[in-house]
């Protein structure tokens, strides 16, 4: 009995590891475990954000977050946290790299009329209030760079939830300087970003 | 303070005027060139005049400060890289907030930042940072270090281009309004050194230290600016 438990703990560890070991590509079993949630082509699906053209060092760090149990806002304790536990290094890195490869669309689906302000405060930042100008970071059009995600043509309600999440006191543990910039905005500042941001290509 | 307040009505005033020159254009156009200048003046002087600052509104404004130049304001290489304030000389750093209000060091994002700052914040920011001390964050091609080292220290004669050391001092400390290097970000400094004319020297109006830079800045060619960014990055 001993034996066979034994066996099965090892047919079950070589498994996993081939499975990590597959480079990531479109239809291989990882980049599926993904899409499932995320859209058939990355573009994202709600609450699931796109993945397709993010900076592959942001998803990377994201995944070790995830599985550290770091980034604990409700729908990662509930999905993402099982689904990076068994990433190794090396296929987080695989799947990071495919999916930054894939070409972004953007949601298009913010409130046109906040998109000036969100402009303004993305650009400008709001000083007397202590709201740091998102450009410094993110670049002219939101494009991230290294490690720094890209933010333009990311869902209103991912981009809406993640601020107010920071705001709310979730992912604290994320890197400077994000927790503190998103806890100086207020709930119509957020919406003004998001809009903006959602239509940007 | 009367004087400010009669600034500020002017300028509404003369804001006021505005609608009734819209069909003349030229008009307008006049009456804008007038009330810009005054209406910045009238903002300037109401931000620095209107309510001094509280020891929590200056602990706020450095966090704020911090969100961008980084936790121990070590410097953070964002899409632009953003510079090390740590252990920067506070006389420097007020300059360089005054040439932000005054446009003279032209930055878009810099300008609105020190627009809003209360009197009494700007020395109390520029003392703070002065006393930090962290690692520099490195990051700038080991390689051209010691190329960087013998600029730094002994200038190229032949180029006629002066020793850092003779004003920024021997260990890159700065002093007064020089600037300290030490520590600074390898990509900041490239970016200044070779743009300095377009990034501090925009107003001929406004006489400093960055005027005795422009030309040496202009002198250095591009490897020799990497090797001497390299070598300031590289010091504690």
């Amino acid at each position: 009995m001993k034996f066979t438990k034994t066996k099965i703990a090892t047919f079950a560890f070589v498994i996993s590891s081939a499975v990590s070991l597959l480079p990531a590509q479109a239809g291989s079993l990882a980049v599926r475990n993904c899409t499932w949630c995320h859209g058939p082509s990355a573009q994202g699906y709600w609450p699931a954000p796109r993945l397709a053209g993010q900076r592959y060092r942001y998803i990377e760090r994201q995944l070790k977050s995830f599985a550290r149990h770091r980034r604990d806002n409700p729908f990662s304790r509930m999905y993402m946290w099982y689904a990076a536990a068994n990433l190794t290094h090396e296929s987080a890195h695989a799947l990071a790299f495919y999916f930054a490869s894939l070409h972004p669309k953007a949601a298009n689906d913010g409130n046109r009329d906040l998109v000036a302000k969100g402009r303004a405060i993305y650009q400008q930042g709001v000083p007397s209030d202590n709201v740091a100008a998102c450009v410094a970071c993110h670049g002219p059009r939101a494009q991230g760079i290294g490690g720094i995600p890209r933010l333009g043509g990311l869902s209103y309600s991912y981009l809406q939830d993640r601020l107010a999440q920071w705001h709310d006191g979730y992912d604290a543990a994320a890197l400077h300087p994000m927790p503190h910039v998103a806890s100086q905005l207020a709930p119509n500042q957020i919406a003004a970003l998001a809009s903006y941001l959602s239509f940007l290509k | 303070m009367t004087c400010i307040t009669s600034t500020k009505h002017a300028a509404h005033r003369t804001s006021r005027a505005i609608p009734h020159h819209d069909s003349q254009k030229r008009g307008a156009a006049m009456s804008w060139r007038l009330v810009l200048p005054l209406a910045i003046a009238a903002v300037t002087f109401s931000g620095a005049s209107g309510y001094a600052a509280t020891p929590s509104s200056v602990q706020a404004k450095i966090r704020y400060c911090k969100d961008c130049h980084g936790l121990s304001a070590q410097g953070y290489r964002g899409y632009y890289p953003i510079p090390r304030l740590a252990g920067q000389q506070p006389q420097y750093l007020k300059n360089q907030l005054r040439a932000f209000i005054n446009r003279s060091r032209p930055n878009p994002i810099m300008s609105n930042v020190a627009h809003v700052l209360r009197p009494g914040m700007i020395d109390a920011i520029a003392s703070y940072f002065h006393r930090l001390h962290p690692p520099p964050i490195g990051g700038g091609p080991r390689g051209l270090v010691a190329a960087g080292r013998s600029i730094f220290e002994n200038g190229v004669p032949q180029d006629d281009i002066a020793a850092c050391a003779a004003c920024h001092g021997p260990h890159a400390t700065g002093r007064g309004e020089i600037p300290r290097l030490a520590g600074q970000l390898y990509h900041y400094v490239v970016k200044e050194l070779s743009n300095f004319p377009r990034e501090r020297g925009q107003n001929p109006a406004i006489h400093g230290p960055s005027f005795i830079m422009l030309p040496v800045a202009h002198s250095l060619n591009r490897h020799q600016i990497r090797a001497v960014a390299a070598f300031v990055s590289s010091l504690r």
